[in-house]
Formats: structure tokens, sequence, C-alpha cells
């Protein structure tokens, strides 16, 4: 299985605003991410998580400030690199069947020997069962499992997860934390937007609580990171 | 290279997606199997008037069929967001592009000559002498509808009025593209057919222009 040369990259957002119209969605925002960091992004609803990691997947254009990739070996834009996305929507085809979506994107991605990357991928989520069934007659929890094994398809240097275990069952939260604990442990940079503790808040080394789209609080040590973690005062 | 194997990769997405609703196809047979049909009967068609009447017709058809068939070409993307993944894998964004404006073109070309034939029956036309010089008619003036038309979708699926921006947006655009098709079509059903260069260099040109501009500007399109 060819899979493209990971290489160690950080993130720092340098004084990131996103406006809509007159609402502000991100309030000049700076943040340092090292690579091999893994950072849960908190906050109520609104505060600017999925916009900051929409913004960090280079799919929306901030208003005012830059967003640079520290990687020796990329181009300061972050295009010599991948980034795998999951987000809210799920974003596969419903009209095609699991293994299909997965063999497109990884067409898509240049992945060479791609089947077996895909069987592998299909085992691990849990779903090399239904791999010809359409997603469109999938549950919720497996649609996302077909999702994370999409961005999870070439290894990703730097791993962006919005609220990735939603509808997902007990056994396949357990599953993606052990997976996002490797995924640290090899030094890939991982930002999840979460709400409250699970397992997956337990790989978190660093949190990070938006409000009103301006950062509130960051913190790496144990108990900041845990009120954090559950929208608590610390 | 790159955008090659990603364009090819996409179309088959876009052949393969068709084929299991086949949506697209079935609506805009519908529609201007419809819009021949009927009006044959309002205008009881003698062959000579039908070779003044029908091949302005028969494009107004294709237009209308078209922007039926274009409006969901990039809305579909945004049911899960699948046009965000796709930004994400592809190399070269023109490669969305290119794959929608090829798929779309090849399933309105297929929906022409699917029609030609219905239309020679009931307007009494013989095309079967010049069915090659309709072919590429056809063919380029399907790509000049195509190829604005994939664009505009990309742009009226992110706004407000969706359903309503598109035909507003492309068609004052395509009447060149329909003048120059009803033209060039027109001169193939007279009695002493000929193929007008003038309006397929035309039609060439215009397919050129509009695809240069998409693979210079498309990437901004497709931007939240």
């Amino acid at each position: 299985m060819t899979l493209p040369a990971f290489s160690p990259t950080g993130i720092r957002f340098e004084r990131i605003e996103k406006r809509y119209g007159g609402l502000y969605a991100l309030r000049r925002v700076t943040l340092d991410i090292a690579s091999g960091e893994c950072i849960a992004l908190t906050g109520r609803n609104g505060s600017g998580k999925t916009t900051l990691l929409r913004i960090a997947a280079r799919l929306v254009r901030p208003s005012a400030g830059n967003v640079r990739f520290l990687n020796e070996g990329a181009a300061a834009d972050g295009r010599a690199f991948s980034t795998g996305f999951v987000a809210h929507a799920t974003m596969v085809y419903d009209e095609l069947t699991a293994e299909e979506n997965l063999l497109l994107f990884a067409r898509l991605q240049g992945i060479v020997d791609l089947a077996s990357r895909i069987d592998m991928l299909l085992l691990e989520v849990g779903l090399i069962e239904r791999r010809n069934s359409l997603v469109r007659n999938f549950s919720r929890g497996m649609r996302q499992r077909v999702a994370i094994a999409r961005a999870l398809l070439d290894e990703p240097a730097v791993l962006l997860l919005d609220e990735p275990a939603t509808g997902l069952d007990p056994q396949g939260v357990s599953w993606l934390a052990a997976t996002l604990q490797r995924m640290r442990e090899e030094g890939r940079t991982i930002v999840m937007s979460l709400h409250g503790e699970s397992d997956i808040s337990a790989i978190a080394t660093r949190a990070v609580r938006l409000e009103a789209g301006s950062v509130e609080a960051d913190t790496r040590t144990g108990a900041n990171l845990k009120s954090i973690l559950t929208l608590r005062e610390a | 290279m790159a955008t090659l194997s990603n364009t090819t990769a996409l179309l088959s997405k876009e052949v393969r997606t068709e084929l299991r609703s086949r949506e697209l196809l079935i609506t805009t047979v519908v529609f201007i199997l419809m819009v021949v049909v009927l009006f044959s009967f309002t205008f009881d068609p003698s062959s000579s008037e039908s070779r003044r009447f029908g091949p302005g017709l028969l494009w107004l058809a294709f237009l209308f069929a078209a922007s039926l068939m274009l409006q969901p070409c990039f809305l579909r993307e945004q049911t899960n967001d699948t046009l965000s993944a796709l930004r994400l894998s592809v190399s070269d964004p023109f490669a969305i592009f290119l794959a929608k404006l090829i798929a779309n073109t090849l399933f309105l070309f297929l929906t022409e000559l699917l029609i030609l034939p219905v239309f020679a029956i009931f307007y009494n036309v013989h095309i079967l002498p010049v069915s090659p010089q309709l072919a590429l008619v056809l063919l380029l003036g399907s790509l000049g509808v195509a190829i604005p038309g994939t664009a505009f979708s990309a742009i009226s699926a992110q706004a407000r009025m969706r359903e309503l921006m598109l035909p507003l947006l492309l068609l004052p655009l395509l009447t060149p593209v329909l003048i120059a098709s009803t033209e060039a079509t027109a001169a193939l059903l007279d009695p002493q057919p000929a193929l007008r260069k003038d309006w397929l260099e035309f039609l060439a040109a215009f397919d050129i222009v509009f695809l240069t501009a998409l693979w210079l500007f498309g990437e901004y399109l497709l931007e939240e």
C-alpha cells in the first residue's frame, strides 16, 4: 500500500476574522497548534468552532487574518499535504455504495493500491459486510463510519473533526478514540470540536474554548482541561 | 495528468449516479417530448413550415430542458456537503467542473439524439441524410449550453433564490448559442442542406471562450 509521505504539520491561525454580512463568526482568533497536538475545541452552539475548522480545512476563506501550515516540506498554503476532515454532514454520496465512495475519494487523492487500503478501512469501521450497500440505506451511525473512513483514507497529517462521535454507538466511539490516539502518537495533528467529556475528549492534549467567536480559554493542564471540556469555569 | 485522472473518476461517478437515479434523463426527455409533440398539434406543420419553425422550437425546448437538467448539478453536492469533500480531495478544482460539464453535455446530447427521430416524424423533416452534420451542430450547441450552465449552476446553488437564479442568469447569456445553433440546424434541414461553417465557428469560439474562463476562475465559484 502506498500512502503519501507523512510529515508533521502544525497550524498557525493569525488574527482570524470571519464575518457573514454584519455577523462575526470569528473575532481575531490567534492560535498556534504544534504538530502532534490534539486539540479539543469547545464552546456553545454558534461560538465559531465549525467556522474555525472549515477555515483550517481551506474550505472557507477568512475575512481577515491568515492560516499558516507549519511544515518544512509543504507550501505555506498547505497544499503539499493532505487534510482529513469530518464535518457535520457526512460528505459522502447516498447514491454510491460504501466501497464506491471510498474508491472515488481514494482515486481523487491519488492513492495507489487503493483496494487493500479500502478493505482495511472498511474492516476497521465495521462495514466490510455492507461494503456493497448504498449509503442511502445506512443508519446515521453507519454513515458517520463511512465519513470517518473517507477522512482517514490517506492517513492525513492534519485531521479536523467536527463533532466526530455524532451518531456513533459506544463501540464506534471507542474505536474512534483508539484510532485518534494512535494517530496522535504518530505525531499527526488533530483538531476536533466536541461537546462534553467522552472517550474521545480523553485523548486531547489541549483544550480551547471559544465564546462568541473569540478564544475564551486555552489550557494544557489536567484540571483546567477537564473543566473546559465540560464547559465549566476553570 | 492529475486533472485528467480526477476528471475521469468524477465523470464515472456522475454517470453511475445518473444511471442509478435516471432523474435528469427522464425529466429532460419527457419535457422535450411534451414540447415537440404539443407544438406539432398546434402548428399542424407542413414540411416547409417545419423547416422554418422547427429548428427554433427544437432548440428552445433543448434550452429549457437543459436549464432543468443543470439545476441539480451542484445542488446535489450540497445535500451531504460532498462538494467540500471533493474540494479537499482534488488537486485541481477545474476537474470538478470538467467532469460535470462533460456529464451534462453527454446527458443533453443523448436526450437530443433520442428526441430527433420523434421530431423528424412529427414535423415531417428528413434528418437521415444530414445526421452526421446535425450531430456535430447538436454537440457544439450542447457544449455551449453546458459550459456556462455548469458554471452558473455552481453560483446559483449557493444563492437564496436558487431555482429562479439559474434561468435568470443563464437564458440571456445563451441567446447567442440559441441563435447560432438554430441557424446551423435550419441550414441543414433546408431542401439544399448546407453545413454553415460560420455558425459552427461561432459556436466553437463561444465554447472555447467560456471553457477558458471557467478554467481560470472556476475555483472561486466553489468557495463558500
